[in-house]
């Protein structure tokens, strides 16, 4: 996982496989820096992510979170149809952007 | 009708190191009936659902083992069974409800939501203290040998 950081926003770039086994240390890295950096938009890369599965819609739930409690917005961009189909399932769509 | 023509069992420590190999495995075991890339990605995602229940709610903090069995059938339909001897499932008709869950650590409550959006069946059956089987069964468009 990289992590950029600009003026406003933060940028996580995930890459490989996301399950129950490796989001917990996902959360700590990406928490970690919102916390600190506080920015006004939080931006979850899923452009490098090889599987996903109901965990990956944890992570964006749990960031959402994190984000929100700043007053943070958050975006998800280069989701693969598959991993867009499962984090729609959990209705996100209504309070993060799609990119 | 259909008859079984291949099939293989596992079972491993309900490690949270094993879900990508046991999701892995079992699309492998399927590709043995030349499915799509789609049809071996939703294997492996019904899976990986699966055994992170099995390892999340089944064992919770102890570590158990997940039995797996898997059959191809003449029809080309697969059937793994993902079975846990975990606490069990008090409410599975609440357990499979959307976005339900009652583990924190951004969990989403849609692990057997997923299940069933990747196979054609999923079944359930749990009993307190005994511990919990999943059942899913997919249609694959190749042919098995």
């Amino acid at each position: 996982m990289k992590i950029s950081v600009s003026d406003k926003s933060v940028t996580v770039f995930l890459s490989g496989e996301i399950d129950h086994h490796n989001a917990g240390i996902l959360r700590e890295g990406a928490d970690r820096c919102i916390i600190k950096e506080r920015p006004r938009e939080l931006i979850l890369d899923f452009s490098e992510v090889t599987f996903m599965d109901s965990s990956g819609v944890g992570f964006v739930m749990g960031r959402y979170k994190t984000a929100s409690a700043f007053g943070c917005k958050t975006a998800v961009t280069g989701l693969k149809d598959r991993d867009r189909r499962i984090l729609l399932l959990s209705g996100m769509q209504n309070k993060i952007e799609f990119r | 009708m259909k008859k079984a023509i291949n099939d293989f069992r596992i079972n491993m420590p309900s490690k949270s190191v094993n879900e990508g190999f046991l999701r892995t495995v079992c699309a492998a075991f399927s590709g043995l009936c030349d499915p799509t890339v789609e049809e071996l990605s939703d294997i492996k995602t019904a899976v990986s659902e699966a055994v992170t229940n099995a390892i999340v709610h089944g064992y919770k903090e102890k570590t158990g083992r997940i039995y797996i069995d898997a059959v191809l059938f003449s029809d080309s339909t697969v059937r793994i069974r993902i079975r846990d001897k975990g606490c069990g499932i008090s409410d599975v008709k609440k357990a499979m409800e959307p976005l339900y869950t009652t583990a924190g650590d951004d969990r989403s409550g849609l692990g057997f939501t997923v299940m069933e959006s990747f196979t054609d069946k999923l079944s359930v059956r749990s009993a307190v203290g005994k511990g919990t089987v999943v059942t899913l069964t997919k249609k694959i468009a190749g042919k098995c040998e």
